[in-house]
């Protein structure tokens, strides 16, 4: 089986790679790339923590063909702080004890982003919706939900 | 195991490529079959795609609309002449899914899934094809009926009259977890009014079957009739005929018979 070229901007930085027929972005990502920072969860698209940017939108990287992004712009919670500098998405996230396992925040992270990128001050109905696609069976939700608010509220999350 | 991954430009050469291979299945959103290659589903050998931009495409210039297979949730959202497929459109997935899930995809998607499928019953839908000798246009429920047998043609756009009115087109999806989920039962009716009373009635049903299917014994029991409280419980007391659900993890078939008639009457008592 032939393997097939494919390159994209991974956090802003241009990666080339050969993938093998019918892998998915995530494998492309944790295994060749190295970038450990979305999850497997279901492979089915049920719980989120696989869930990356492309072009800017939300997708399940589990659920992507790798191939399918060649040429395309992927951004990951990699890519999120800036150099020392945490993401005030993750600063937030941090105060209002977001995280207990954190299997879930990559995709949280990555949701709440898609989120704030088109919508710098959403309500609480909208926060919900937007990370209804990713399973937290730690937190109950709530401190998600209050770590995005604050984010919003506290600062415009940086594009 | 690896497939080989075919992509095309155009419809038409990968309608030819997924009619010649039995174990080929076309990627639409990915949704579907990334999902059944996670699972190591040996039967896909071959992925095949088009980048076909027809397949993106909406029309919405005349009464009719006419909306490409590839067309995401999402993209049904972001457009407003479309208010009336928002509710459908946004009970399904999260946004990652809407973001991935296709129209044209959604017509494959096996129970507790493909609700816009419902939608598109209830509307008289018109879904085109193409095979390996060609382009043709069937009724959804020809389509849904052969549906295991369209796996080697390519769905290429499906096509519906906007309803007469915002207040003829009811849906309604019932999910344990909300605002996403599986279906425990899906509904959707349109009722078109002639006169003040209702005319050509559609109700649809997810969940209730192996594919979608209409509750023609409640459509019959509005027919010619005012929408009232009788003509509503008259539907309500017949809306589990000819239903045949199984049980899953959402709700065993004796609830879900049990359920949709509560559910019918609510939807056409325009409940939320």
């Amino acid at each position: 089986m032939t393997k097939t070229p494919l390159q994209f901007r991974h956090n802003g930085r241009d990666v080339a790679l050969f993938v093998d027929g019918g892998v998915n972005l995530l494998v492309a990502l944790r295994e060749l790339i190295g970038d450990m920072t979305p999850k497997f969860g279901c492979g089915q698209g049920g719980c989120g923590a696989c869930s990356v940017l492309i072009d800017g939108e939300l997708h399940l990287s589990c659920l992507t063909l790798a191939e399918t992004v060649n040429g395309r712009s992927v951004e990951t919670l990699d890519g999120l702080k800036e150099g020392p500098n945490l993401h005030p998405l993750q600063r937030a996230f941090m105060e209002q004890f977001a995280a207990q396992c954190g299997y879930c925040t990559p995709g949280m992270l990555m949701a709440a982003k898609a989120l704030l990128d088109r919508n710098p001050s959403p309500t609480r109905a909208e926060v919900v919706e937007a990370i209804s696609g990713n399973i937290c069976r730690c937190t109950g939700y709530e401190p998600i939900i209050n770590a995005i608010l604050a984010a919003a509220s506290g600062g415009r999350a940086r594009a | 195991m690896p497939v080989t991954v075919k992509t095309f430009a155009s419809s038409g050469e990968a309608a030819s490529a997924l009619s010649s291979d039995r174990s080929a299945r076309y990627l639409g959103g990915g949704t579907l079959v990334m999902r059944a290659l996670n699972e190591g589903d040996v039967s896909i050998s071959t992925v095949v795609r088009a980048t076909d931009r027809a397949l993106m495409r909406i029309d919405i210039s005349s009464s009719r609309i006419t909306i490409g297979a590839g067309v995401t949730f999402a993209k049904i959202l972001a457009e407003r002449e479309l208010a009336f497929l928002h509710a459908p459109a946004r009970s399904i997935g999260g946004p990652a899914v809407r973001n991935m899930g296709t129209v044209g995809g959604n017509l494959f998607a096996p129970n507790p899934y493909g609700d816009f499928t419902v939608v598109l019953l209830a509307l008289d839908a018109t879904v085109s094809v193409q095979g390996g000798l060609g382009a043709r246009d069937m009724g959804i429920e020809e389509f849904l009926q052969s549906r295991e047998r369209q796996s080697g043609a390519l769905v290429l756009a499906v096509s519906c009259q906007r309803p007469a009115s915002a207040d003829a087109f009811r849906y309604r999806k019932i999910a344990r977890i909300k605002p996403k989920g599986g279906s425990v039962i899906t509904l959707a009716a349109h009722l078109p009014v002639s006169g003040g009373r209702v005319s050509g009635a559609r109700i649809a049903l997810g969940s209730m079957a192996a594919t979608q299917i209409r509750a023609r014994a409640a459509e019959r029991a509005l027919e010619g009739r005012v929408l009232d409280d009788a003509a509503i419980s008259a539907a309500a007391a017949v809306a589990a005929e000819g239903v045949s659900p199984t049980d899953n993890a959402l709700g065993s078939a004796w609830y879900r018979r049990e359920i949709v008639g509560v559910h019918l009457r609510r939807l056409l008592s325009g409940l939320e």
